[in-house]
């Protein structure tokens, strides 16, 4: 089959959804490849560089979509300017448009494809389990988005992020708050954070308090009990009372840090408002404000999608095209992201998409296949937070109540049997048998006492010395050697023998291992 | 017996001997202190057997001195050849002859005894004797095989053969019928036939329990064979009447129980199902299943995954078998020095069942100059991980299963595993996508972060190493 890699259409898109390199793995795959004239350019791949990966190039995109089977590209279809048709209308028959696609946003539109037989797989509806991670566009997005976030905040702000002391004074370093640590909160944390900046950052789920942590930055507690975490690995919207410490705590941190990165997004609603007009003025004269939810309406009162605006001395950027800002590594994201799809895809190797619905990811993310509407898909129940909280305790834990009590009493049932087999066996054994006993039992304790505190870095010379010492064996032996019988004798000088290399092997190769460990 | 002028003295001796043991094993709880416990061991056997050089009954010295300076030069000889990364086929040999020195002591013993003991004392004597012979003979045969086992002579997979429990259940109360006649023998010609038939099906019994156990098992084995030499020992001590063996084989076995029991937690598993054998052969298929479609392993190249290893700034490397077989611990280790030069904090974590043998591993890295303070335990690692740039797998593999964790109804469910899958990258040194000795998927290696690098451990280290600016 033919994949077409057409030139964006929408205005300030500066991504391309195939780089060179991939062209090449896609084409491993087994698939032909067009790309449109200058699709790449404006991200930094000339099309001579698809030509040298073996894709076919210069064509426009009327002959493009005209003579691909699946069209790979980023944004969802609009009104193409050239060729004066909408660009849904050109999924027909047995043709498939992989894109970012809002299903939900595009019922309209998904009827008429679905009317002229068309296939449509949304990569934003691809579900977000540990599997599909590889081919989440959502996520390398998020993550350039939180990255540039941190660069265009540093580019308003007239500090520095880290604190230096310099022969001219000290300079305090810059404090980051970034609210929402999904994929775009973390990499703006991890970024901030690497430019040297005092990070602190707020999620209604508690569990990814580990995951900012681990990231050298602070995370902020509210003293309330809610779980944030909603399905998919999203949050949920909260209770009023959350909300209201929320504010709080956002509006005294306001008055505190230098730059505010919010990232809050609840799926299929606006974005919550978190900073308000008056957490805005409160900020110190310089600070800046990067939204991540511009476009969804922004965290912040007064943002303004695709500008920059100034309140109050306050620089508060919109910019809802951070990834086309840095349109050369999210490109190469995003059709790594694409490889990894139609890898998925192409079980054969053999240049064939094949939409297998019982897979879940396929199931998820195919929004028609072939005019049959599949959206919106039976919900699958993952979260991101680790499954094996959940169904492991829940199953063990009765056992574990139930286990110290029955083991409390066995071992007194164990101990009583054990004594009245002693005390039966005392009353007929020789008085010396006991005495030898005496000495077993009690060695079994001293051995038992000292070997727990052997490191288990040395378990290996513990066996090795313990081979050696038990050749004491050979003190037996030496017993025997005057014994009346003759065969006894030789017994005892074979005995002898044989003891005698596990003491000397034993003790020696025992040095010789310790001698081997060693400290910086 | 009656008491001669050196007896008191030579019982003295023995509580020195039996306290520089004891001393020695307390020795190794920490790297600092082994050394000085290994001379005091050699101190205590020195003083042992110098001590009983003394005893009233000893008057053919030719036939000690001979045989021991025989012995020695072949324990000496062996001990200086060994390769590290054959320790584990070592100690099961030297396991063998503490077993086979038993039932020789035990023969030995009964051949001489003729008209020494009678009464309830005879009775004892008897008792200790064939228990001391019976539990020889077991840790020779198990030894042997299990030595086998590790060398290669013999397949590691688990051998059974139908009905293997009824056959020992069988054997057992053949052991236990001839005991009886043995202890009613009127002489020793009619006593040495029941002793004879229960060694050999003791010899027998040996192979057949270590035949059915798999490889993956074998650190368990070898622990419970170091176990069962000290009980060997003890019973001799006992069928002599003498304190310092069985001091010295109770210290012996109960370190061997310990070991067999860490060993045991370390796996999560039953020390009776271990014995009872057959772990990575018919099991697998049962909870496998599950984790068979969970993607494809994504394969990384030298090239890629040196670029990786400079812009990394910690390291955690969890070594396996595989490190051993590939003999590649001396370039982990150059990888480990040249990293640590750029300033990488480099780290190894190393699960208790790790290798062939406990402690295997530490061993190898000894060997190869790599510091132990940078050699962490399984429990004392497992915390960083999430905060790890990236773990190195070399050679293991069920050891970093998440199934353990994942799969509740998985043959592995429940043993403790080093979760690599928590860092934020994954590499995976491996020979093929073989799976290991559990016989059960890998779904680390189907994770998002993981990668595989496919190849001889040692030539993909050495690969990284020129990769390295």
């Amino acid at each position: 089959m033919i994949v077409g890699i057409p030139k964006e259409i929408v205005a300030n898109e500066k991504r391309v959804s195939c780089t060179p390199d991939e062209v090449r793995r896609i084409k491993g795959l087994g698939y032909d490849m067009l790309i449109e004239s200058g699709a790449g350019l404006s991200a930094g791949f000339a099309d001579s560089e698809y030509a040298d990966a073996g894709a076919e190039v210069g064509l426009d995109a009327a002959s493009l979509w005209d003579r691909s089977d699946i069209v790979c590209k980023i944004r969802p279809p609009e009104m193409h300017p050239e060729m004066g048709c909408h660009e849904s209308t050109l999924i027909r028959e047995s043709r498939t448009l992989i894109s970012v696609y809002e299903p939900a946003l595009r019922e309209e539109m998904t009827a008429q494809v679905a009317g002229t037989g068309g296939t449509v797989v949304a990569l934003d509806a691809i579900p977000r389990i540990s599997r599909a991670q590889k081919m989440d566009v959502l996520s390398s997005m998020a993550n350039i988005a939180g990255y540039r976030a941190v660069l265009e905040a540093g580019n308003h702000f007239g500090r520095f992020f880290a604190g230096q002391i310099t022969a001219a004074g000290k300079i305090a370093p810059a404090k980051v708050l970034v609210i929402g640590a999904g994929v775009a909160g973390l990499s703006a944390i991890g970024t901030a954070v690497s430019l040297g900046a005092i990070v602190r950052a707020f999620d209604t789920r508690p569990e990814v308090k580990d995951q900012i942590e681990s990231m050298n930055a602070e995370f902020l507690d509210l003293d309330f009990e809610e779980q944030g975490e909603g399905s998919g690995g999203y949050a949920k919207v909260m209770s009023k009372a959350f909300i209201e410490a929320e504010m709080a705590l956002f509006a005294e941190q306001a008055r505190d840090v230098d730059i505010i990165i919010t990232t809050a997004l609840i799926p299929g609603k606006p974005a919550p408002k978190l900073i308000t007009a008056e957490m805005v003025r409160s900020m110190r004269p310089g600070s800046v404000i990067v939204d991540l939810a511009a476009q969804q309406g922004g965290n912040c009162e007064l943002t303004v999608p695709d500008e920059v605006v100034h309140d109050h001395d306050v620089t508060i950027i919109g910019y809802s095209d951070l990834t086309s800002r840095m349109a050369h590594q999210a490109s190469v994201l995003f059709a790594a992201n694409i490889y990894h799809l139609l890898s998925d895809l192409t079980p054969e190797k053999d240049g064939n998409l094949v939409l297998d619905v019982d897979d879940d990811v396929v199931r998820g993310s195919t929004v028609v296949k072939g005019g049959e509407i599949l959206w919106p898909p039976p919900p699958i129940e993952t979260s991101a937070a680790p499954p094996k909280s959940t169904p492991v305790p829940s199953e063990s834990q009765p056992v574990v109540e139930a286990a110290p009590q029955n083991r409390a009493v066995s071992t007194l049932v164990g101990m009583g049997v054990a004594g009245i087999l002693l005390i039966a066996m005392g009353s007929v054994a020789p008085a010396s048998f006991m005495m030898h006993f005496t000495v077993f039992v009690l060695a079994c304790f001293v051995g038992w006492q000292v070997i727990w505190n052997v490191t288990p870095a040395l378990h290996t010379p513990l066996m090795s010395v313990t081979n050696a010492i038990s050749g004491i064996i050979l003190i037996g032996a030496m017993l025997q050697i005057d014994a009346s019988s003759q065969l006894a004798v030789w017994l005892a000088v074979i005995a002898v023998t044989i003891a005698s290399i596990n003491v000397a092997g034993g003790f020696l190769v025992t040095q010789r291992m310790l001698k081997m460990f060693r400290k910086e | 017996m009656e008491v001669s002028a050196y007896q008191g003295a030579i019982t003295g001796a023995y509580i020195i001997a039996s306290i520089l043991f004891i001393l020695s094993l307390g020795g190794l709880s920490h790297q600092e202190s082994a050394r000085r416990g290994n001379v005091f061991g050699m101190a205590g056997m020195a003083i042992a057997i110098v001590a009983t050089a003394f005893h009233e009954s000893i008057e053919s010295y030719v036939y000690i001195l001979i045989p021991m300076l025989l012995g020695g030069a072949v324990g000496a000889w062996r001990a200086s050849r060994v390769q590290m990364t054959q320790m584990p086929e070592l100690v099961a040999l030297l396991h063998s002859f503490v077993g086979l020195a038993a039932v020789l002591v035990g023969f030995s013993s009964y051949l001489g005894s003729e008209g020494l003991y009678s009464g309830a004392e005879k009775v004892v004597h008897e008792v200790e004797i064939y228990l001391g012979i019976l539990i020889g003979a077991v840790t020779f045969t198990g030894s042997v095989i299990a030595f086998g086992k590790l060398n290669g002579f013999i397949t590691s997979k688990p051998m059974m053969f139908p009905g293997r429990h009824l056959v020992n259940l069988a054997g057992l109360l053949i052991c236990i019928w001839y005991g009886h006649d043995f202890i009613r023998a009127a002489d020793i010609p009619h006593g040495m036939t029941a002793l004879v038939i229960m060694t050999v099906i003791a010899l027998l019994f040996g192979v057949h329990m270590v035949m059915a156990i798999g490889g993956a098992d074998m650190p368990v084995v070898i622990s419970m064979l170091n176990s069962y030499s000290g009980w060997a020992a003890a019973a001799t001590g006992f069928m002599l009447s003498n304190d310092l063996l069985i001091v010295t084989g109770a210290l012996v076995g109960s370190s061997g129980a310990i070991l067999s029991y860490i060993m045991c937690r370390a796996m999560n598993r039953k020390f009776v199902s271990v014995i009872m054998g057959g772990f990575g052969g018919q099991t697998a298929s049962s909870g496998g299943g599950q984790a068979d479609h969970q993607g494809t392993a994504v394969e990384i190249s030298q090239d890629e995954c040196g670029a990786s290893l400079n812009n990394i700034r910690s390291l955690v490397i969890v070594p396996g078998y595989g490190m051993a077989v590939a003999h590649a611990q001396h370039a982990v280790y150059e990888l480990t020095r040249r990293l640590r030069e750029k300033g990488v904090n480099v780290r190894f974590a190393i699960h208790p069942v790790a290798g062939r043998m406990p402690g295997h591993m530490n061993v190898l890295l000894a060997e190869a100059r790599v510091p132990y303070d940078i050699v962490l335990e399984m429990d004392e690692i497992q915390e960083d991980l999430p905060a790890t740039d990236m773990v190195m797998v070399i050679g293991a593999n069920d050891i970093v299963n998440p199934s353990a964790i994942e799969d509740p109804e998985g043959p592995i469910a429940g043993m403790p595993v080093i979760e690599a899958w928590n860092a934020r990258e994954v590499i995976v040194l491996k020979r093929s996508m073989a799976s290991g000795y559990a016989g059960i998927e890998n779904p680390l290696f189907f994770k998002p972060n993981t990668k595989m690098l496919f190849g001889d451990a040692r030539d993909s280290i050495e690969g990284l190493i020129a990769h390295l600016i």
